[in-house]
């Protein structure tokens, strides 16, 4: 096994990747690839989950160390349906955010992990939030984490639109991830959409050979 | 390694002992009645082989069993220690231990050592919510998967694996395949060889096959290495009596009522 890893960053499986999210008029389109890597060359998985629902109408899209991500998702659930329990009511998307905000910034120094929470509450409506690698939580309409937004903060700057419908928002997020797994090595496999609105979850998963095709493929 | 880095200090310089890895090549396949899992027999501690007829296909519970590769003490004792604590889970509760459950302790446990544990696992069992097949790395992530190696020959068998797998294969096709990708791992893998076990399980029985097929380089010994009390001869006996100084005796009178 050790010979996977020869000058990778992330310890053990890391899920080198592309993760995103984006609010549309009336709910939030969350996407991920389905690759997981170790060290540069070899592919550990094909089809690692990296949407994880934390609670009812909250996801949670993962980056970095696929141990420490599924350590704090883990812990994140438990406090969120703890503090569903004692408030007899669904936790908000920012509750959810926070939990994981806190998870990483007291064990900074030790993990190697961010997210992107986003979901649907009856106080806000959807919302997307990011909380990155040092334990920095930031709430924002349209966000791209992994090794792969790098090649497409132009593509998301230029044709993400606020109030967008249903169908625009999957169009753009699918474009999005395949633009993304076409040009980083470390993302790939298929794309996993959920999209979550007040009346509930749909998951859209766009194998590899379907994904849109662009101009030099 | 971290432990074996206090080692070092007592042996002046000296060779210190490896720790005893299983190079290998362990495999699982989900079919149609349940979960084949198979691996090789070889352990090795640097280039001796150090066991020719090693168990890495390991208990768990009635209806789950693991494979581990990596260091041979750490997926020993961390698969008792499952093993253990899921019967007494089971006997407080009342209830089956579950594949998710047994995953769920093992990367609890594995992810508080951060990596120290050197244990590459693969879980399979059947419960009452289908047939699994787990795999946990030794920092913690786990991914569920239809069919997997893992293990120095990983590679080798993960080809096999790839071109012949089919969801809801027999029982006998199952078989093969995991036998093959075991062979392969032992012929194109210097840590994995000699004997291939298998086990599979369903939701009636579990067939441990230990060995499923030998190696076909098995060395046939000539003699027998046993010796009789009584074959070195002695040239003189001395016999030196030991004495004993009886410096406290106390009595305790036994109660029987």
């Amino acid at each position: 096994m050790e010979k996977h890893c020869t000058e990778s960053r992330v310890k053990g499986v890391s899920t080198g990747t592309t993760i995103l999210a984006a609010v549309f008029d009336g709910g939030v389109v969350i996407g991920s690839d389905s690759r997981a890597s170790m060290g540069e060359e070899y592919v550990s998985s094909k089809t690692i989950n990296k949407v994880i629902q934390v609670h009812d109408r909250i996801f949670c899209c993962i980056a970095g160390s696929l141990a420490d991500a599924q350590a704090i998702t883990k812990a994140a659930k438990f406090h969120l349906s703890f503090h569903s329990v004692q408030m007899e009511s669904p936790p908000r998307v920012m509750a959810a955010a926070s939990v994981l905000k806190d998870l990483c910034y007291k064990n900074r120094e030790e993990l190697q992990a961010g997210f992107i929470t986003a979901g649907w509450d009856k106080k806000n409506g959807p919302q997307v939030y990011v909380v990155a690698l040092g334990g920095m939580l930031i709430n924002q309409l349209v966000t791209i984490a992994g090794s792969g937004s790098t090649y497409i903060y132009g593509y998301i700057d230029a044709k993400y639109k606020p109030n967008m419908t249903k169908e625009e928002c999957l169009q753009f997020a699918t474009n999005a991830l395949a633009l993304a797994m076409g040009r980083d090595n470390v993302s790939g496999g298929v794309a996993h959409l959920v999209v979550v609105t007040e009346k509930g979850v749909e998951h859209v998963v766009v194998p590899g050979d379907k994904l849109p095709k662009f101009h030099d493929e | 390694m971290k432990p074996n880095a206090a080692l070092e200090g007592l042996f002046n310089g000296g060779n210190t002992p490896k720790a005893m890895k299983t190079g290998t090549t362990i495999a699982g396949v989900v079919f149609k009645d349940g979960v084949v899992l198979g691996a090789d027999t070889r352990a090795t501690s640097g280039e001796v082989v150090a066991d020719k007829m090693c168990a890495k296909i390991h208990y768990i519970s009635p209806n789950i069993y693991c494979c581990g590769a990596g260091t041979a003490a750490d997926t020993e004792k961390t698969t008792d220690l499952l093993s253990s604590n899921l019967a007494i889970y089971s006997l407080n509760s009342g209830r089956n231990p579950r594949v998710v459950m047994a995953v769920n302790i093992l990367q609890d446990m594995l992810y508080r050592y951060h990596g120290q544990i050197g244990a590459n696992l693969i879980l399979g069992g059947v419960d009452c919510t289908g047939n699994h097949l787990y795999t946990v790395g030794p920092y913690g992530s786990v991914n569920k998967v239809p069919y997997l190696s893992m293990g120095s020959g990983d590679l080798a068998a993960l080809g096999i694996l790839e071109d012949g797998f089919k969801p809801d294969l027999e029982l006998e096709p199952a078989k093969e395949l995991v036998r093959a990708a075991i062979k392969a791992g032992i012929m194109n893998d210097l840590g994995s060889g000699n004997n291939i076990d298998i086990c599979v399980i369903t939701k009636q029985r579990v067939d441990y096959i230990r060995p499923y097929q030998e190696s076909q380089y098995k060395d046939n010994r000539k003699i027998k290495y046993k010796y009789r009390p009584g074959m070195t001869p002695f040239l003189t006996e001395k016999v030196v009596p030991l004495k004993l100084e009886v410096v406290q005796e106390s009595v305790q009178k036994m109660e029987t009522a």
